[in-house]
């Protein structure tokens, strides 16, 4: 205990040996808890009663969570905790009331014809959403991130389609694939090989005519006529191409395998045929609606068109 | 806990080689006659805190009733700020049939901030920024100039106590009764006096808990689905929440909330100096201190502190103004009322305990007069505080003044950052944001400003409808993502070009969006 008399106030209190450097602070009473740094002491002031409870109780706390929760690493797991929580458990349980949460949105898409679903505008926005999210799971690997695609692999933001650009014809193509063995209603056609068949004049003169389709090379009659009887079939007369066969069109700006002459030479000795897996057994019918849905909304998607029985009656243009 | 001294001793001084040690402060005039002589040297009364107790247990404070201008000022600005806080919610603003119509709302679903005929968007929380700087910035002007005014009559811990001490007073009787009350063994009679008080707290801490609530969400629709049951959960945890608080920290902790919970008497302390205006004892007129009886009969030994105590009796926070200033003083004044009533009874002049600046003090104890107050006002401290928190409110004021409530940005995709057409020519893709600020639907135009040839089409808008310029609705008080397509013919160069919008309204509000047209080989 240091003590001092009021009549010493102004002097310091002697030392005394057995306090371990504390002393009573002048200005405020309170007994200094006895280090010194730089001249700083500490006042030993005594905390409030509640003050020590709330500290008790967080004690307390810390016990019951270990025991609660999964708390100490041990060597193969950690402790498990009585309440079994973990927080794997709890994203699986938050991702199933996502999926709830889910159910009447998915219920009105499975509902809706496809061709109907731009007439319902917020339906359409959620699907393109969903299938953005889709798209970057199942798809990029070959259109890339931005749907862009890459040589071979069709770019999905532009206005060419081979097979179809409208909602109706994308989700086919989703569904069956394209030259998918083993399913009898994927998007089959096979572009000849014509490797030997053509001398390499008759070659080059084919080659420049598929280029003066689209402005880029110089029409020959040579050229001409052997287009006539090999390609025109498929392709038509100028090039247009024909969508119920996949055949590309090779009149426009857009070429799948390049658009040089060495590029289109080798498509014709040696075509590569792309290959799209069918999603029906892997995606369910309303996920393959919203991919649909997000590579119509991309750019490019066409309105859908009502193919009539017969050519010569007008269509009905839809929505 | 081990307290040596058990409980019935805890209130009276320990008196151990002549040093009277309590964990309470004592008066100095018992504890030492001769401190009173110097006044300015530190001789604050001791108070020795006995080593070997690990904690001080907290006393409850019974203020005594007392009334005078201060007590007036109080319960005044007690009635507004209560006031404010619970008819706020409850104010109507119409602001036509596209938003709401409550005056002061966050709306923080909807992200919206109402304020009268302020409404504030996410991304105009500088505003908001801007008013808790100035909040911040008053708090320092205010204690520039007024010293701890803040914590004496307006901070929400001040106003709730006060509220639930007068509770106490009505329910228990004035300080007194509740001293005897507290003292008294648990009784039946005792058992309902502190049901029925603190029922009155928990109606208290419910109605101050749930009108928080009533600031986020429409106000009568809110109360209705509150007691229906149907409001969401988390109306029902905040109100839990701050009821539970109000409850604990205007009912029981009060004065231990601001001396050891509470930054700003910290920060306050470092903010006050001999120029700050503060509630002050005057000792060289108080001292030494002396019964009325026996200054009649050597008038020129005592001073004019009776030490009746009543400035202790009516405190608050229930320390001793006359040990000067501290961190438990927040500065409300009551002691002045107190201590002025007894002059005015024994027939001395008022203002032994007074608002006053320490430099007053020293200049009045050496016989000059004493400043005015409001030149203490006046100090190049405070002005600058005031000029920085002016600007900042007027900078304010402009800029809400000139805002446009139209606005365009335009970000490109990058993945891919061109497409080219089947035609050969070529397509960027933009996302649009038009925003309409208005409580209406507007029509907006979108012109394609720089970029020779283009065409543009959005994601409603068909391809076959292409053109240099579009119209596009945009709901009230909405942000419009678009989707636009801006195509240019085959060969055309990258290019900088700049969307313009214009609202097609009286207003003919306009903003422009920059931005950049990718084309094959552009190296930027």
């Amino acid at each position: 205990m240091a003590n001092k008399h009021p009549d010493s106030r102004p002097v310091q209190p002697p030392a005394q040996p057995d306090t371990g450097g504390k002393r009573i602070d002048q200005p405020t009473g309170t007994e200094t808890v006895g280090h010194e740094w730089d001249g700083i002491e500490e006042l030993d002031t005594p905390m409030p009663r509640w003050w020590l409870c709330t500290l008790y109780a967080t004690i307390v706390w810390g016990i019951v969570y270990v025991i609660l929760y999964p708390a100490w690493p041990l060597l193969e797991k950690g402790t498990e905790g009585v309440l079994g929580w973990t927080s794997r458990g709890q994203l699986a349980e938050e991702m199933s009331l996502a999926d709830q949460a889910q159910t009447s949105f998915r219920e009105e898409l499975s509902r809706i014809p496809i061709e109907r679903l731009p007439d319902n505008s917020a339906l359409m926005a959620q699907a393109v959403a969903g299938g953005r999210a889709a798209f970057k799971v199942n798809c990029v690997q070959c259109h890339g991130s931005g749907a862009a695609g890459s040589k071979g692999y069709p770019n999905l933001n532009d206005d060419d389609w081979l097979w179809g650009g409208d909602l109706k014809a994308i989700e086919y193509t989703l569904a069956h694939g394209i030259r998918q063995p083993g399913d009898d209603e994927t998007r089959m056609s096979i572009m000849p090989a014509f490797d030997g068949v053509f001398e390499p004049a008759q070659r080059e003169a084919l080659v420049s005519h598929v280029l003066s389709l689209s402005g880029k090379g110089r029409s020959n009659s040579m050229g001409a006529q052997l287009y006539d009887e090999n390609c025109v079939i498929c392709h038509g007369p100028n090039g247009e191409g024909d969508r119920s066969l996949g055949a590309p069109q090779l009149n426009d700006a857009i070429w799948l395998y390049g658009s040089s002459r060495a590029e289109i030479t080798r498509q014709i000795l040696d075509p590569r045929m792309g290959m799209m897996p069918k999603w029906e057994h892997r995606l369910d019918p309303v996920t393959i609606k919203m991919l649909a849905a997000y590579a119509h909304s991309l750019g490019g998607g066409e309105d859908f068109v009502e193919v009539a029985e017969d050519p010569a009656v007008p269509v009905d243009e839809q929505p | 806990m081990n307290n040596p001294e058990g409980p019935t001793t805890a209130d009276k001084p320990v008196v151990e080689d002549g040093i009277p040690k309590t964990n309470r402060p004592v008066s100095s005039a018992v504890a030492e006659p001769d401190a009173t002589t110097h006044r300015h040297e530190p001789h604050e009364p001791p108070r020795q805190h006995l080593p070997e107790k690990l904690y001080e247990k907290s006393e409850t404070v019974h203020n005594k009733r007392i009334d005078g201008p201060f007590r007036r000022f109080k319960w005044f600005v007690m009635l507004v700020t209560l006031g404010i806080y619970y008819i706020t919610p409850w104010l109507r603003w119409d602001r036509g049939p596209y938003a709401p119509d409550q005056a002061v709302l966050v709306d923080i679903a909807n992200r919206r901030f109402y304020m009268f005929g302020i409404e504030i968007w996410p991304h105009e929380f500088y505003f908001v920024a801007g008013l808790l700087i100035m909040a911040g910035i008053g708090l320092f002007l205010v204690t520039s100039a007024v010293g701890r005014a803040w914590c004496g009559y307006a901070c929400p811990q001040t106003v709730w106590t006060d509220l639930f001490q007068h509770i106490d007073r009505f329910v228990d009787g004035d300080r007194n009764a509740r001293i005897r009350l507290d003292k008294a063994q648990w009784s039946p009679a005792k058992i309902a006096r502190r049901g029925f008080k603190w029922s009155i707290y928990l109606v208290i801490a419910f109605l101050t808990g749930g009108a928080w609530i009533l600031y986020f969400a429409d106000a009568p629709t809110l109360v209705r689905e509150f007691f229906a049951g149907e409001a969401p959960l988390v109306a029902y945890i905040t109100v839990a929440i701050l009821t539970m608080t109000t409850f604990t920290l205007g009912g029981f902790m009060r004065e231990q909330v601001c001396i050891y919970m509470c930054p700003w008497p910290r920060i306050q302390s470092a903010m006050l100096d001999e120029k700050s205006l503060i509630v002050t004892y005057k000792d060289w007129r108080g001292e030494p201190r002396g019964s009325v009886k026996k200054a009649k009969k050597e008038p020129e030994k005592f001073g004019d502190c009776i030490d009746c105590l009543q400035c202790v009796a009516v405190c608050p926070t229930g320390i001793d103004i006359r040990e000067g200033p501290q961190v438990g003083c927040i500065t409300c004044a009551l002691c002045i009322d107190a201590c002025d009533k007894v002059m005015a009874d024994i027939g001395r002049p008022r203002g032994l305990i007074d608002y006053a600046t320490l430099e007053d003090c020293e200049r009045e104890a050496a016989g000059e007069e004493p400043k005015p107050v409001w030149r203490t006002l006046l100090r190049p401290r405070t002005l600058v505080y005031f000029g920085v928190w002016g600007a900042i409110g007027l900078a304010m004021l402009f800029a809400l003044g000139v805002r446009s409530h139209t606005e365009l940005s335009a970000s490109p995709d990058r993945n891919p950052p061109f497409m080219l057409m089947s035609d050969g020519s070529i397509r960027n893709s933009f996302t649009l944001k038009l925003r309409n600020m208005e409580s209406r639907p507007r029509e907006m135009e979108i012109a394609i400003e720089g970029l020779p040839g283009a065409v543009m089409w959005t994601d409603t808008i068909r391809r076959e409808d292409a053109a240099p310029t579009q119209t596009i609705d945009v709901g009230p008080d909405q942000t419009r993502s678009v989707r636009a397509y801006v195509m240019v013919p085959a060969g055309t160069p990258a290019t900088d070009f700049a969307f313009n919008l214009t609202s097609l309204d009286a207003q003919g509000e306009q903003d422009t969006a920059e931005a950049r047209f990718t084309a094959p080989g552009d190296q930027s």
